[in-house]
């Protein structure tokens, strides 16, 4: 994002929505250097670039957390100034990238170059996510505190588990020293090894390895225990079962501090949309049962679910246009998070509050950013959407670099029509 | 071959046993039937495929079935290579989907493929203009086998409905069980499953089939008993500890084939592990080995196949 100052913005008669602070009432908004000034109705102010926001909605920026791009090791996947272009025009203003790049982020240099070509190049904020180990292998802690210090605000091995629980209790209790939230995707290796999508009556029938649920659960269970032992606070990135939501949400109840996410496609997605080996919903974690599909959209409306995220996992064509078993796992979606997301207020799965929370002050609040609401003060980081925009989304016309989306053909309703970093128009639709 | 089939099957491809109606199946078996008789006289050929181009496009090895659809092609007058794609362009990098629009600009007419993926000819049939036969793709199906399975037990039972047959063995790894399973329920039979739990889809009782981990409560009534080959080349964990302890409790033998029903049949979709699921005794005995009658069923009922496909097209 550019440094340059920003001109005032006055942003009148939109519906504003703020998780945060439970407000929803059409207000007017005012933006100065970069931050939201203030808030009431009939707001005045000369000289600002006013925004007619009447029937639209007003929120706060998404943000995503641990987002992968190409950047660097494989640019033709997608670049930060890609990924920042397709998050604008999703309503994303912040993203966090996972440190699953090649090199991988496991110093503070790479922190401060993430960081550095985020800002100079990608039109929204980039922050970065560090190694838990070096070259996120299966030995050794990585930088963490230096990583911290260069500005790294969470620490992953992105979707590669840490299955050594011995090295995995060495990093939360580390971390604990650091203060530094610890992510780990929760997949037993052993138990997923083989496994393209979920393990159950319609991978059998299609003569497809199957990853159990268990193998979610056993690894759920683990790093659980691991963190409450060690008083470690750790994210448990992207669940895909409600069996494994109910441990955590037992957890959170007597106070252990664990976080989870989920991607946006397992709350609107089931397995049954592999359909005839599509591989655009090969995805890691893999899409589960209905079941599953209907106990996270709980666990989002009641909050043990802290993030909704996107799980952007750029792929070209050549790693998808495989037989399914062969093809790469992932999806993208900065610029369907939004659309995804607001389908389950559609569909009258969850209220529009519920949703925005877990994109917005869910996970600001887990990563203690002052970003994710709308108050005197805060980072002027929004998005204007129409909540009832009809669109049909088309992969080709996605502004990532790749188009691996389950969602291309899908008919959504939603969209973001401005988005706003710091003050900056970044997106008009 | 000038006879009309009622209801034929036409394609445009065979990628399963699944989505295949009854009166389809009828119409393929019978036209095998007729081609089983031609296959017997001494001079076999027929004009059915005259001009045309049969690609067989195997990208695992195979004997059997490669050979038998490089005959059923040449019998039906179509010229036949075979591609054996281990040694060729794949090992440098290209893509099932570039073999595919490479040799679709070869103007094929049929393309048998066998793939180690699950869905790769499925995939390759959205990719050419040609019918497209799947010849076996990783653990889905193996349509060309149950066919010749059910023209098989046909010959000797006529109507299969309520016939118990029993399908034993690595059922987990296997094509050739999916589709047996889907093709003999639709022809009425009683499918039970028999194998160590390792070696079964966990889901295995929602196929509409009976599961048994014990042969001789398994084999209790069967008309017919099909022993799986245990695929060990597709195994990627512990399965089954030993040769020996998997013969011992679910290889077939005289002994276990006592719990059947007297006289009942054996088949074996080959190639065959003897003494580790089915001992040589029973496999080379005439009186109760199928064996030998599958392989001829196959090369007529893949005639079958590549006969109605190409009527389809015409």
């Amino acid at each position: 994002m550019t440094a340059s100052k920003a001109n005032p913005v006055l942003i009148t008669g939109g519906r504003v929505v703020d998780p945060a602070s439970g407000r929803d009432e059409v207000t007017d908004v005012l933006i100065e250097n970069g931050k939201i000034s203030e808030m009431g109705t009939g707001l005045q102010s000369k000289g600002a670039e006013k925004v007619d926001a009447t029937g639209l909605t007003l929120a706060p920026g998404l943000i995503d957390v641990l987002v992968k791009t190409g950047e660097p090791g494989a640019e033709q996947r997608e670049t930060l100034r890609s990924a920042g272009a397709a998050a604008a025009a999703g309503g994303v203003t912040t993203l966090v990238i996972s440190p699953q790049s090649k090199p991988a982020i496991d110093d503070p240099a790479m922190v401060d170059f993430i960081m550095r070509r985020g800002r100079e190049r990608a039109a929204v904020n980039i922050v970065a996510a560090g190694a838990l180990t070096p070259g996120l292998s299966d030995t050794g802690l990585a930088e963490i505190g230096l990583m911290q210090e260069a500005g790294a605000v969470l620490f992953s091995n992105g979707d590669k588990a840490i299955g050594n629980a011995a090295l995995m209790r060495n990093v939360l209790t580390y971390a604990k020293g650091m203060n530094a939230l610890v992510s780990n995707r929760p997949i037993e290796p052993h138990l997923g090894a083989n496994g393209v999508m979920n393990a159950g009556d319609f991978a059998s029938r299609l003569g497809l390895g199957g990853i159990p649920a268990v193998a979610e659960l056993i690894m759920v269970q683990r790093d659980i225990a691991l963190a409450e032992t060690c008083g470690a606070r750790i994210l448990i990135d992207q669940l895909s079962t409600g069996a494994a939501l109910e441990v955590i949400r037992q957890a959170k109840a007597r106070g252990v501090q664990v976080y989870c996410s989920v991607s946006v496609h397992h709350l609107t997605l089931n397995e049954l949309d592999v359909g005839d080996y599509r591989t655009f919903a090969r995805l890691s974690p893999p899409l589960r049962s209905e079941e599953d599909r209907k106990a996270l959209v709980a666990g989002v409306i009641d909050g043990t679910i802290d993030a909704v995220v996107s799980g952007h996992d750029p792929r070209p064509a050549e790693e998808k246009r495989l037989p399914f078993a062969e093809a790469s796992p992932g999806a993208v979606g900065l610029e369907t998070l939004l659309g995804g997301a607001l389908s389950l207020v559609h569909n009258g799965e969850a209220s529009l509050m519920d949703v925005l929370r877990a994109v917005t002050a869910g996970p600001a609040q887990m990563l203690g950013f002052s970003a994710g609401q709308i108050t005197p003060g805060a980072p002027a980081d929004l998005v204007l959407f129409d909540l009832d925009k009809p669109w049909v989304c088309d992969a080709n016309k996605l502004r990532s670099k790749s188009k691996n989306t389950p969602f291309d053909g899908r008919r959504m309703q939603g969209r973001a029509m401005m988005t706003f970093v710091q003050g900056h128009c970044v997106f008009e639709a | 071959m000038t006879k009309s089939y009622k209801d034929t099957f036409t394609g445009p491809h065979l990628l399963g046993i699944a989505g295949l109606n009854r009166l389809e199946v009828d119409s393929l078996l019978d036209r095998a039937t007729d081609f089983m008789k031609l296959n017997r006289q001494r001079n076999k050929h027929s004009d059915v495929l005259g001009g045309q181009t049969l690609i067989n496009l195997f990208f695992e090895p195979s004997t059997r079935t490669q050979s038998s659809f490089e005959l059923a092609g040449k019998r039906l007058g179509a010229d036949v290579i075979n591609m054996a794609i281990k040694s060729s362009s794949v090992a440098k990098g290209e893509t099932l989907i570039d073999t595919a629009v490479t040799l679709n600009a070869m103007h094929p007419d049929l393309l048998v493929v066998r793939h180690s993926a699950s869905g790769a000819a499925a995939l390759l049939s959205q990719k050419v203009d040609c019918a497209v036969i799947n010849a076996g793709d990783g653990s889905h199906e193996h349509p060309t086998q149950a066919l010749l399975d059910a023209l098989t037990l046909r010959a000797h039972f006529g109507d299969l409905a309520g016939r118990r047959i029993a399908i034993c063995g690595d059922v987990v790894h296997s094509r050739v069980a999916r589709s047996d399973i889907i093709l003999l329920s639709l022809l009425g039979a009683e499918v039970r499953l028999c194998a160590p739990p390792t070696l079964l889809p966990a889901s295995a009782e929602e196929w509409g089939v009976e599961v048994f981990h014990n042969m001789s409560e398994a084999l209790k009534g069967c008309d017919v008993v099909m022993v799986l080959r245990l695929q060990r080349e597709r195994m990627t964990s512990a399965c089954v500890p030993s040769t020996r302890e998997y013969f011992r409790y679910y290889g077939l033998d005289r002994a276990k084939l006592r719990a059947a029903k007297k006289g009942a049949l054996v088949m074996h979709p080959g190639p065959m592990n003897r003494g580790v699921e089915i001992d040589s005794e029973i496999a080379d005995d005439p009186q109760i080995s199928l064996i030998t009658e599958q392989v001829e069923s196959g090369v007529a009922v893949r005639m079958a196949v590549l006969a109605a496909l190409a009527e389809g097209r015409a």
